[in-house]
């Protein structure tokens, strides 16, 4: 592999509180340097990126690939792809697939098809329970040895406290998180949205926010009866990120993330019913919205993860009742951010990427998030003023189900290099 | 002064104009005389196909448009897709595009999903109408709501019209409410918090919660139907309290400082939402409704088949051309 200078840019990297123009050097695919006005080797790519940000792979603790069954949605390969293109270079992928990913021979399956994409990284998430039934543990011991980095019953909450104290409990021989889609489905029940102002206009069953706030309550408790790592998944209301505030106060270790458009937009989206923004946790009012950028300005929320939940398109067209929940996220989430975040001064720079990669990487315990020197080279290299037109014809990603059609984002992805390959040219 | 038209769907009265929701009511006049003949048949719409997609359980309403249709010399289908949305075979897409393949010219749907009236208009090119979507909208319930209510005030505005029930699964609530605030009527709604939809103070009504103090303040009561399944799935105890505490009776109507107008869409469950003397005495003009609906209905077609407003009183009469 031939050694690659990249030069002049903004290099970011939270890590090592390193924001500033330097250059950073790739040997063998990993970091061989960063600082100021390094020397290129004999035969190194030297590649210009003033005016562009340099910063470690973005990671994304929350993707659903589909393969095993919907291959037609996704695969373990357009999904890395789709990851790199949004610069991403390492994703964990969540394991209600059909069959669910709950033994170590479905998370190998997982990392061999990863291997052979040759893309963005991508690491399995086991499930907590077998079948995702919420009734026996899956094997924890064996999966992890597999390649699994978290467990995780998403898109089903768990909704014994008993198993989800053994789950934690069980967790922490393998220093692990314990994942957690809060939702208390006797409350939400038959919802397809927000509970609300909306819903009652459009005639559409409501979600209310105390589905989520009470089991976000019940797992922060269980997090502190255990000592296991509870993480909660896409938080999306005003009382969520105030009982996880109140959770981390007391010291409980939990950790927690937000999705692009859970702090991009409001249940209004669902207006003249568009299937596109139909998703679980639904999109909330404009007070909750406002809720989760203040928790992931001030760290009550650790994380940017997409969620990226992609269906075929003919899944999505038809009535709103009986279209999944989902929206992709992959090749926005970087846009999002620096739109409705970065710009609008409710985040630094810097910040965003601790949000979106040292964040994540550190509460996963990936080997990523960092540019120190001798880590593998997995690199994003975006133009932070680079404006750019969502077109979903253009996705990587098999599937368009996006509620962010004709947006102008700012920030746009220039290259993506996984272990030091370019995974990701923009233009290509 | 222009004559608003009503565009090329009528999907629900959110979107409406209070001048839109007149010109219907208005023009339902005329109508309404054409069943009291004994050739009850004009040709408006001769030469028009319309088609009745029903996708869910309904006597009066399918029988209501049926006649309307009829009357005005439409030829007309009825489909009667059974069974809930995701068991049928055939997707709404997919019935959409065969529909529009048979060049018809108008579809009236009954959908159990919020929102499916919008989904069809918005994939064909035909007129659609909704026939009750779900807990979204039923605009010609309202219509004729408002229509028989009018018959016996000769105004709507400055009314105070309190829907009682369920309001949370009703799409006649919905309509009624935006047809009626639209007009200047006080609106309010009355039953158990436990079948209030969220926010709906936000639509602009007034929330009772017992029975006896909507009573006292409207001269306009519209009790919806109560369904069997709302207790089964735990919103009420019981059938026989909901008629001892919220049922509308003759002894409670009794003490009302005013002669109360009692409506109805219909089918009522006698002895749970509405005591039969309520039903059948004096108070009720539940059988104008259905009268009513027959105009009404005739109307909206005809309107949307691109009848001029001052011209139906003149197409009753018209045994030459179309609309």
């Amino acid at each position: 592999m031939k050694p690659m200078l990249l030069r002049g840019g903004r290099v970011i990297d939270p890590s090592q509180q390193q924001d500033g123009e330097a250059d950073v050097l790739i040997l063998d695919g990993e970091i061989g340097g960063l600082g100021p006005n390094l020397s290129a080797p004999a035969g190194a790519d030297v590649v210009d990126v003033s005016g562009k940000v340099v910063a470690p792979g973005l990671v994304d603790i929350h993707v659903h690939l589909r393969e095993p069954g919907q291959e037609d949605a996704e695969t373990v390969t357009s999904g890395a792809v789709a990851a790199a293109a949004g610069g991403f270079t390492s994703i964990c992928a969540m394991p209600n697939t059909d069959p669910v990913t709950d033994n170590q021979a479905a998370v190998g399956f997982i990392v061999k098809q990863a291997a052979a994409a040759r893309a963005a990284r991508v690491y399995p998430i086991g499930a907590i329970s077998v079948g995702q039934r919420g009734e026996q543990l899956a094997e924890f011991g064996e999966m992890v040895a597999a390649g699994a980095v978290a467990v995780s019953d998403d898109g089903h909450p768990v909704v014994s406290s008993h198993l989800m104290r053994t789950a934690l409990e069980y967790a922490l021989s393998f220093n692990i998180p314990v994942a957690e889609h809060c939702e208390d489905p006797a409350l939400s029940k038959h919802g397809v949205m927000n509970a609300g102002r909306v819903a009652t206009r459009l005639g559409l069953r409501g979600i209310p926010a105390a589905a989520e706030e009470i089991m976000v309550a019940r797992n922060i408790l269980m997090g502190e009866l255990t000592g296991g790592h509870i993480h909660l998944c896409h938080i999306s209301t005003r009382g969520s990120v105030d009982l996880i505030r109140w959770g981390k106060a007391r010291g409980v270790n939990v950790t927690a993330e937000a999705t692009p458009h859970h702090f991009a937009i409001t249940h209004d989206a669902c207006e003249g019913y568009d299937t596109n923004a139909k998703m679980n946790p639904p999109l909330r009012a404009a007070a909750d919205v406002e809720a989760v950028a203040v928790g992931l300005a001030d760290g009550t929320l650790d994380v940017i993860a997409t969620d990226h939940a992609p269906h075929h398109y003919e899944a999505k067209e038809r009535e709103f009742d009986d279209a999944p929940f989902g929206v992709v996220g992959l090749e926005t989430a970087l846009g999002l951010g620096m739109s409705l975040l970065v710009d609008k001064g409710r985040l630094s720079l810097p910040q965003l990427i601790d949000r979106m990669s040292t964040a994540p990487a550190r509460i996963f315990h990936l080997p990523a998030g960092t540019l120190k020197q001798g880590v593998a080279a997995d690199v994003v290299v975006f133009d932070p003023a680079a404006r750019w037109v969502v077109e979903p014809e253009q996705f990587r990603s098999k599937s368009r189900n996006t509620p962010f059609r004709g947006w102008e984002l700012l920030g746009r992805v220039e290259r993506t290099l996984v272990g030091g390959r370019t995974a990701y040219l923009q233009g290509r | 002064m222009t004559v608003p038209s009503l565009g090329k769907d009528l999907l629900g009265l959110e979107p409406l104009s209070r001048e839109q929701i007149q010109l219907i009511l208005d023009t339902a006049e005329p109508f309404k005389e054409v069943s009291e003949r004994a050739i009850k048949k004009v040709p408006a719409l001769r030469g028009k196909t319309i088609v009745n997609l029903f996708f869910e359980a309904s006597t009066r309403t399918r029988i209501s448009f049926e006649f309307a249709e009829k009357r005005l010399s439409a030829d007309t289908v009825n489909v009667a897709a059974q069974g809930s949305s995701v068991q049928k075979g055939e997707n709404l897409v997919d019935t959409a595009r065969n529909l529009e393949s048979m060049r018809i010219d108008m579809v009236v749907i009954r959908h159990p999903s919020s929102g499916a009236a919008q989904f069809l208009a918005e994939r064909i090119r035909s007129n659609v109408i909704n026939g009750g979507d779900g807990m979204h909208e039923h605009p010609t319930q309202a219509l004729l709501d408002m229509l028989t209510i009018r018959d016996r005030f000769n105004r709507i505005e400055g009314l105070r019209v309190c829907i009682c029930g369920d309001i949370a699964h009703s799409r006649v609530a919905r309509s009624n409410i935006w047809g009626l605030t639209k007009l200047g009527a006080e609106v309010a709604v009355c039953g158990p918090q436990s079948l209030m939809p969220g926010a709906i103070e936000e639509l602009g009504v007034t929330v009772f919660r017992r029975i006896e103090e909507a009573i006292e303040w409207a001269d306009v009561l519209n009790v919806m139907r109560l369904q069997l399944e709302r207790m089964e799935a735990g919103y009420i105890p019981s059938l026989r309290e909901y008629y001892r505490v919220f049922g509308v009776t003759l002894e409670r109507l009794e003490r009302a400082p005013r002669d109360v107008l009692i409506l109805h869409p219909g089918p009522m469950n006698r002895g749970v939402e509405i005591d039969s003397r309520v039903a059948d005495g004096p108070h009720s003009v539940i059988l104008d409704q259905v009268t009513n609906g027959v105009a009404v209905r005739m109307a909206v077609l005809y309107l949307l088949a691109g009848g001029r407003p001052e011209l139906a009183e003149a197409a009753k009469g018209d045994r030459g051309g179309g609309a």
